[in-house]
């Protein structure tokens, strides 16, 4: 089970730009992290991964993999100390494998670093069958140009698993690809995580992919949590205006009305967030409250919670 | 890969030919008589005559330029006219100096420039990548001869260690020892070559760590070693070994500015001297080695390119 809390991510000495982030995964599970463009969701999977760029670091919080902290060690740390063993494919899979080495040597390779002693291409010919890739004796040898998008995203999924991780951290993984390959790949992935009994963190800016896929849902904004709950109350009856907001804009086929909702206003950037609730300036219903001082914790069903003042669905004594 | 040899020296090979014409006409170019401006204005009519005849001018262009390329093709590129000997006697007098220069020249180039710019990448923004890069910088601005004529006065008229100026060949007396008299010269050459590719080590190093594919690789938990050597180095150095065709390309310009300031025998001091005793079939055949061997180079290049990344076939 891997834990999060109070994670805080920082721009050298300048400003957070993931601010107190808590959330948990369980083997099994697939939580999904939606947000805009900016708004922290990747800076987020990258701290879990140990895999920040030189310019950021994990000012605050925790990072714990079942007992073991693995707050602030790189993926090579993780493997000489025999933990952590978490996982990440990314968003682009055309540029996210080395385009001089055949993909057996890339697949190869992360098994070799997880088990020294394992017959690596046995195994990496059970990775490329496990991610359902057909002729995979005659793939290994490919390079990663001969493939497709898809097929090379399920290349990045089978070094994934290559490690048997506990959690998969999935970096908006289908949204280069073409929607039926994209069905496939989110088949795939949902698939893995059971068989597996693997955790999944699938961040995605998308709702249909995460009404579709996920078990829980944390809905981020500027860097923070707005909402956690469970994927059915979350859709049915969200506590935050934000998270209603986000829905509203989600394309309704039934509409008659040309053109879709948006949410007014953009979203602050990192060191121009306001006081208080950081969605305030632009929801309806903030008043004098919200803008200033902490946000309290509401809760809805179970599972559900969210930082608001004037939730929308708040059920009482919860 | 076949294909690919095939078309790689297809092209060479045509480019070889364009080559030729230019440097065939290049005789006919000169202005005035070319008979008469090499021979000069005290030349007897019997001497023009038989000039003109030996250098079959009066035969038409066409075929003056295929009996001059099937006699280069056979190894005859004409007589000097102020050695009277053959050209090719002429080049290969000097060739012996400037192949060993070019030599030791790229193993400098290639040891400090290379293993250098790896070392300023991995430490980027420190004292050492800021020293290594400034030094680079310096090098590559300051002119060869000025180098050289450091060299020499710190290397061999203040400390006496080396040399400053000729190069007996080494199957005459002394030996392998008397490449001493190289290591100045070639230094000096070296310097702006290597600060080049020293830079673009660097900045190509630096360029590829941020790609896709380095994430990857950290990811999957390997030692930050293997990765700079496995997955960063061999794709910075499709960039390095494509610029060492250009390498060659300056080396051989600066080489004549060196072999003149170490007064070595090379074929560079060869061509500065014909130049000047307007020996116009030494310089017509010293022009077309150089064509041959930039193409050989390019060659290579181009074929060791291929065998470092295998997306090149498709494009």
């Amino acid at each position: 089970m891997l834990s999060v809390k109070d994670l805080v991510v920082s721009v050298g000495r300048g400003p957070d730009i993931v601010r107190n982030v808590s959330f948990r995964i369980e083997p099994g599970e697939i939580l999904g992290l939606v947000g805009e463009s900016g708004s922290g969701k990747s800076m987020t999977s990258l701290a879990l991964m140990g895999l920040l760029p030189p310019t950021l670091s994990i000012s605050g919080g925790s990072v714990m993999l079942d007992d073991t902290d693995i707050t602030y060690l790189a993926p090579y740390q993780r493997v000489r100390r025999n933990c952590g063993r978490v996982a990440m494919i990314f968003q682009e899979p055309m540029t996210s494998l080395n385009p001089v080495l055949r993909v057996g040597d890339q697949i190869e390779e992360a098994v070799q670093v997880h088990d020294p002693d394992a017959n690596a291409s046995a195994r990496a010919r059970e990775l490329l069958d496990l991610v359902r890739i057909p002729d995979a004796a005659h793939q290994l040898s490919a390079y990663p140009h001969e493939l497709s998008g898809g097929m090379r995203q399920r290349v990045m999924i089978a070094i994934a698993l290559a490690c048997r991780p506990r959690v998969l951290i999935a970096d908006e993984p289908t949204t280069a690809l073409d929607v039926t390959v994209q069905r496939q790949v989110l088949g795939l992935i949902r698939e893995l995580c059971d068989s597996l009994h693997m955790g999944v963190l699938f961040i995605t800016h998308d709702l249909g992919v995460v009404a579709q896929l996920a078990d829980r849902v944390a809905v981020m904004y500027a860097g923070e949590l707005m909402e956690t709950a469970d994927v059915g109350p979350l859709f049915r009856a969200p506590l935050h205006p934000y998270t209603a907001g986000l829905m509203a804009c989600l394309p309704n086929p039934e509409s008659d009305d040309p053109i879709m909702a948006t949410i007014p206003g953009s979203a602050p950037r990192p060191g121009e967030i306001p006081d208080g609730c950081p969605f305030a300036p632009r929801c309806d219903r903030a008043s004098a409250p919200c803008r200033s001082g902490l946000v309290p914790l509401v809760h809805g069903a179970p599972g559900q919670s969210a930082r608001c003042h004037f939730p929308l669905n708040e059920r009482a004594g919860a | 890969m076949g294909r690919y040899v095939i078309r790689r020296t297809g092209a060479a090979i045509a480019t070889l030919i364009a080559a030729s014409i230019v440097i065939f006409a290049f005789i006919h170019l000169i202005p005035g008589d070319p008979v008469y401006v090499m021979l000069g204005d005290g030349a007897t009519p019997d001497q023009v005559a038989a000039l003109r005849d030996k250098m079959g001018l009066d035969e038409p262009l066409v075929a003056q330029y295929l009996i001059w390329a099937g006699n280069a093709l056979q190894g005859d590129l004409g007589q000097s006219i102020f050695f009277e000997t053959p050209v090719t006697q002429v080049i290969l007098a000097g060739a012996e100096t400037s192949i060993l220069l070019a030599l030791i020249t790229m193993v400098w180039i290639i040891a400090f420039g290379v293993p250098v710019g790896i070392l300023a990448a991995i430490r980027q923004g420190t004292m050492i990548d800021q020293g290594l890069s400034g030094l680079a910088m310096l090098l590559a601005s300051v002119p060869t001869f000025w180098v050289g004529l450091y060299l020499i006065l710190i290397f061999a008229a203040g400390l006496g260690w080396l040399p400053s100026s000729g190069y007996p060949s080494i199957f005459e007396q002394g030996g392998l020892a008397n490449l001493s008299y190289l290591i100045l010269p070639s230094l000096a050459l070296a310097a702006p070559n290597a600060a080049l590719i020293l830079r673009l080590t660097r900045a190509s190093m630096l360029d590829v760590a941020r790609e896709d594919y380095v994430r990857t690789a950290r990811a999957k938990g390997i030692r930050p070693s293997r990765v700079v050597l496995r997955h960063i180095l061999r794709n910075a150095l499709l960039a390095v070994v494509s610029a060492f065709g250009f390498t060659f390309a300056a080396l051989i310009s600066e080489a004549v500015v060196t072999e003149t300031v170490f007064a070595l025998p090379g074929v560079g001091r060869t061509v500065v001297q014909s130049i000047m005793r307007r020996d116009y079939p030494v310089i017509q055949g010293v022009i077309l080695v150089i064509v041959c061997m930039f193409l050989v180079i390019n060659l290579i290049v181009d074929l060791s390119y291929r065998l470092l990344d295998p997306r090149v076939e498709l494009e």
